[in-house]
């Protein structure tokens, strides 16, 4: 009983991380799907847009190193904190600018190129960002802290060893991630259902040609598409950023992203969505189960022998598109 | 819709003169000009790959050629993108059918509604003011389509699902629903069985007569297009052939020799 008990302890963690696993992958598929690129940077969008947060937040002056060194002052910081709730919104426009820069310097001159030209653009896009951001707040770890409730949840623990004899240890960070998150899924659904911009969005996922013949202008779309996935990217930072302070291996989760998208399909946010949630407790659930009989430390591959095992069974992942060959 | 109040002239609705398209060293359309009058039914014929999918491209702004003018409402059209040329009701159908297959029947009709709807984005997020009174607007119009197209049954239904005949009918509406000054119909019966073709003759007739629309189609069954058309257009290896009344193309040798003679 005390074995099953913790076994749903470390799913449930397992499932919060999950979340966040889903709300990188979404951003890859919103983008996929609107525009056929796979979008390599997404990861690395999740780290600016966390530093870019914790830059404005602590009054961090912007390329203080290059200021410094070329001018020999040594400045570091502004010396005051901004509101969070400022620094925010100019987080969130610095995600919509982003989205309308890479439409004007990069989509719109690569139209009807091939995909791999495309993904190749985007891998250069997340080098650039990432050597951008660090230029911009530094490369060292900073804490990120926006008054999210963290650590143990009291009640929780409570609550369950009234009812189990056993105490839950979750952490309050993760269930506030998992409200957002939640919210954030029901709120874009809602949007691409029932709005003008959303059946656009949708249309232009579908057929490209019939779009542009009913009047809809494809690079308005990949814009706001871009700007949907900063805000995901942001969300995925904030999160992430809070769990595990904001540094350079927080792009790194986009690679954890990428098995997720194998399990769920590449055109599918609910593909997206119970992909995360799988990886996320499966890998936490087999560390615990099988982990301590082959010494351990399962958690880093086997997300990726999952995804290897579907591509070798059903290639379209869970949710994804049929693929269908003509012969 | 004034075909006979106003002057020769005012009765075209749409010039092409002297279009030439080329594809790097191929040319597709080479020195074509003829016109679209108001009310009518023009067909472009001619044989596979004569370079008629290229010019509905080209009247609706997917392809823009190398020479030539088009000219819109009596006005030279200036270089546009495809977008753009919706908001000037140019509405078509596709070959193969292209319709948002995740969509419902008449989520897709809707998209056809996109140049009449205004819209900012902040409204659509409130969902408030704007957004929610264009959306009610156009969804009657919509609707009224629908009866028209005699398809109530399955507007709630993902086309993706439905048989080829009502796909091809659900995207004739879909262009409808842009009321658009002129209709362009690529190859509106094809794959259809009997009953289907009939169908689809009818709907196209009955759009042109009591909507008003005029539409320029393409298509391949020649039976159909002297039904159908008012005039007829044919073009082969990119040049204009023959031009006419369906009678006349019909028993012009050069349309025999270069399509019907040849042809199936």
């Amino acid at each position: 009983m005390q074995t099953l008990l913790f076994a749903l302890e470390v799913s449930l963690n397992g499932f919060m991380t999950g979340i966040l696993y889903a709300l990188v992958a979404l951003g890859f598929v919103l983008i996929f799907k609107a525009s056929g690129v796979f979008n390599y940077a997404q990861g690395v969008m999740v780290l600016f847009a966390a530093l870019t947060l914790v830059g404005l937040q602590q009054g961090i002056v912007p390329f203080q190193h290059l200021i410094n060194n070329l001018l020999g002052t040594s400045i570091h910081g502004f010396g005051w904190n901004m509101p969070t709730f400022l620094a925010l919104l100019l987080t969130l426009l610095t995600m919509l600018l982003l989205a309308w820069l890479v439409e004007k310097l990069i989509l719109k001159h690569l139209v009807n190129q091939n995909p791999v030209i495309l993904f190749m653009a985007t891998i250069g896009l997340a080098y650039f960002l990432e050597g951008f951001g660090d230029l911009m707040w530094g490369a060292d770890l900073k804490k990120l802290d926006i008054g999210i409730p963290m650590g143990i949840s009291d009640t929780v623990e409570q609550t369950t060893y009234d009812w189990f004899g056993y105490g839950f240890f979750i952490d309050r960070l993760d269930i506030t991630a998992s409200i957002v998150a939640a919210l954030l899924v029901i709120g874009l659904t809602i949007f691409s259902q029932f709005s003008k911009t959303g059946r656009a969005l949708r249309a232009v996922a579908d057929d490209h040609q019939a779009a542009l013949s009913v009047g809809i202008s494809l690079r308005r779309i990949w814009v706001i598409v871009w700007s949907i996935a900063g805000l995901v990217a942001l969300i995925a930072g904030i999160f992430w950023g809070s769990k595990s302070g904001v540094q350079f291996s927080l792009s790194l989760v986009a690679l954890k992203a990428l098995p997720v998208l194998m399990l769920g399909g590449l055109t599918s946010i609910p593909g997206a969505i119970v992909g995360g949630l799988l990886i996320g407790v499966g890998e936490k659930l087999f560390d615990f189960m099988v982990g301590p009989m082959i010494g351990g430390a399962t958690e880093n591959w086997f997300a990726y022998v999952v995804a290897l095992v579907f591509l070798l069974f059903r290639p379209q992942g869970l949710f994804g598109e049929k693929i269908i060959e003509r012969v | 819709m004034g075909q006979t109040e106003t002057t020769n002239k005012n009765d075209i609705l749409m010039d092409i003169v002297n279009v030439t398209l080329r594809f790097g060293g191929v040319k597709a359309l080479s020195d074509v000009s003829f016109n679209i009058q108001r009310g009518e039914i023009r067909a472009i014929i001619g044989p596979n790959g004569a370079g008629k999918s290229s010019m509905l491209n080209v009247i609706n702004g997917f392809y823009t050629p190398q020479e030539g003018e088009i000219w819109f409402e009596g006005k030279l059209r200036p270089r546009l993108k495809p977008h753009q040329i919706a908001y000037q009701r140019i509405a078509r159908t596709f070959q193969n059918i292209a319709l948002f297959e995740g969509m419902t029947v008449l989520d897709n009709m809707m998209t056809g509604r996109m140049i009449y709807m205004k819209s900012g984005l902040l409204s659509q997020l409130a969902w408030w003011g704007k957004a929610e009174r264009e959306e009610t607007e156009n969804r009657l119009i919509v609707e009224k389509i629908i009866d028209f197209l005699e398809i109530p049954a399955i507007r709630k239904t993902p086309v993706g699902m439905l048989p080829y005949g009502l796909q091809k009918r659900v995207e004739l509406g879909r262009a409808l629903a842009a009321e658009p000054m002129l209709l362009l119909l690529d190859e509106p019966m094809a794959g259809m069985n009997n009953e289907e073709k009939e169908d689809m003759c009818r709907f196209i007739l009955d759009v042109n007569e009591e909507l008003g629309t005029t539409i320029a189609l393409i298509e391949h069954d020649m039976g159909v297009v002297m039904d159908l058309a008012d005039r007829v257009v044919v073009i082969d290896h990119g040049e204009k052939i023959a031009d006419g009344q369906p009678d006349e193309v019909r028993n012009d040798q050069n349309v025999i020799d270069a399509y019907l003679g040849v042809s199936h």
